[in-house]
């Protein structure tokens, strides 16, 4: 099988080799350059979706920054040992605004994509203070220097960031973020003009400290907002599909 | 560069041809296994394209049609097939009647260990131990909300002091630091309470604290301190003490009370689900 095929004149002629090298490189390319072209396509469009909240931002900024996604994915997979643990497949729209992505491509700990309300404010800031406490076999390492306040200074550049790579945030959404920030960190704030801007985000202490914003109130309130956002009883499969 | 290609008189391979200050290189063949195991993946791959989803275009989903998302249903409902006739009539049953039916007990002992790891294990330990930082025992016959099947049915349905349900369990101990009670009746009453386990060491203190206990405490702890399930009021005449048996601890705790909150599992899980919990959790070893 190819006994008179040598590549010795290919490698010996400098043109014929640089169309040959040019036309595996596009093939490559085009790999990758065409399905963009059909993305409008196959994105799927799926209601109750919104963009994070400022202190979700920042606690999505936290999480980023303390390499979670190193252990925990945010992906679960069509099978059904997934769809019994951790309940339904997740849907691309569900991180149509992370930028970047957090699926993941390691499950040291378990997936998180839908851990949001699955324990309380209380658990989860006591278990990222000292996870041992808690879960004795658990090999996750403490976190409890996220009780320093969060530099929430920087939230409206933040929001004015993820407004220019694409995610829907309008200007009002910029100018409120300082207020929206203070006003999910505190239940007794009127979260009225709030949940207008985000619809069913929730108020809380999330760090049981009423008195200081700390880093643990985001990563709190991004935890318990994870997989929450679609209402899987109100959605059919036949809406899932792909137009 | 002319190439001399020669045979290699040790071998009997070929060589390159090339030949770099007197030293020469085998042109060594691949081995026949290596290549035709080569051949049939790039065979197996065209094949595969074929049939499955390979090209990322809209429309080209292979002539299998095949989708993960598209199977999982049938998986789920081959599944659902084989565990429905025990979990119908599960569900059927109240947990007494499944606790006292050896079939269905085995069933939802079995079932309910695998839902307890997944959903309350974090909080309440692997076994149903508990954790310090306020989150009960299981294992033991000291009950909060009551340790009857049906209390500890009612209490993984709606579960306590949550947003998802409309009759989750529901008390508040007032926070007596915040101007109802002094520093110095909130010591008093402290040491009252330690003395309802005889650890008192100030008995003028603890009989003033009896008076304050008496007026603040008891409707919902009792007179003697032996809690009232209907609130959820633990008992503090008992050894079991969910946020610290110190003296600082108990005093911080009257302060300012950090009240438990456990999510309704209504909107979770399926009611037969339920019932095996109810069933497992009334095994761990306090089951009333």
């Amino acid at each position: 099988m190819f006994k008179k095929f040598s590549h010795g004149p290919i490698e010996r002629n400098v043109l014929i080799l640089g169309v040959l090298t040019l036309i595996t490189v596009s093939l490559g390319g085009l790999a990758q350059i065409v399905p963009l072209f059909t993305i409008e396509s196959t994105i799927e469009r799926v209601a109750g979706i919104r963009p994070y909240t400022p202190l979700e931002l920042m606690g999505r900024d936290i999480y980023v920054r303390e390499g979670c996604y190193a252990c925990h994915s945010q992906m679960i997979r069509p099978f059904r040992d997934e769809a019994e643990r951790y309940g339904h497949y997740s849907l691309a729209a569900e991180s149509i605004y992370d930028r970047p992505f957090q699926w993941g491509s390691k499950r040291t700990g378990p997936d998180l994509a839908r851990v949001g309300g699955r324990y309380s404010d209380d658990w989860q800031a006591a278990h990222l203070r000292s996870p041992r406490d808690l879960v004795p076999d658990s090999i996750m390492p403490p976190y409890s220097f996220l009780d320093r306040p969060l530099d929430a200074a920087r939230v409206p550049a933040s929001l004015r960031a993820q407004q220019r790579l694409g995610v829907p945030y309008s200007d009002e959404h910029v100018a409120q973020a300082m207020a929206d920030l203070r006003t999910q960190a505190d239940p007794d704030a009127d979260p009225t003009a709030f949940n207008r801007r985000y619809p069913r985000a929730r108020q809380g202490v999330f760090d049981g400290n009423p008195r200081q914003l700390t880093e643990m109130d985001a990563l709190v309130a991004y935890l318990q907002m994870l997989g929450t956002l679609v209402q899987f009883r109100d959605v059919t499969p036949e809406q899932l599909r792909q137009q | 560069m002319a190439l001399k290609i020669e045979k290699d008189a040790v071998s009997g391979t070929d060589t390159t041809g090339h030949e770099w200050d007197g030293l020469r290189e085998l042109n060594t063949p691949l081995p026949l296994w290596w290549l035709y195991t080569w051949y049939a993946c790039i065979a197996f791959a065209a094949v595969w394209v074929v049939l499955y989803p390979a090209l990322p275009i809209s429309g080209a989903t292979g002539l299998l049609g095949y989708t993960a998302r598209g199977a999982l249903p049938a998986q789920l409902a081959a599944e659902n097939a084989a565990r429905e006739p025990m979990r119908a009539r599960i569900r059927a049953a109240t947990p007494e009647a499944i606790a006292a039916d050896p079939t269905l007990r085995a069933f939802a002992v079995a079932g309910g260990r695998i839902a307890f790891a997944n959903n309350c294990a974090a909080c309440h330990g692997a076994g149903g131990q508990g954790a310090t930082g306020g989150y009960p025992s299981l294992a033991d016959d000291d009950w909060l909300w009551g340790g009857e099947l049906a209390d500890i049915h009612t209490t993984i349905t709606h579960g306590i002091r949550n947003q998802d349900s409309e009759e989750a369990r529901l008390s508040a101990m007032p926070v007596f630091g915040s101007g109802i009670l002094t520093t110095a009746q909130i010591r008093d009453v402290t040491e009252h309470v330690l003395s309802l386990t005889q650890r008192a060491t100030d008995p003028a203190a603890a009989t003033r604290g009896a008076a304050v206990f008496t007026e603040n405490c008891a409707s919902c702890h009792g007179e003697n301190g032996a809690g009232n399930p209907q609130f959820g009021a633990p008992n503090l005449s008992d050894q079991i003490w969910l946020h610290g048996r110190e003296r600082a601890q108990i005093m911080a705790y009257i302060t300012a009370p950090r009240m438990g909150v456990m999510p309704a599992f209504s909107g979770r899980l399926d009611p037969a689900m339920i019932n095996m919990l109810t069933v497992y959790v009334h095994t761990l070893g306090g089951g009333r």
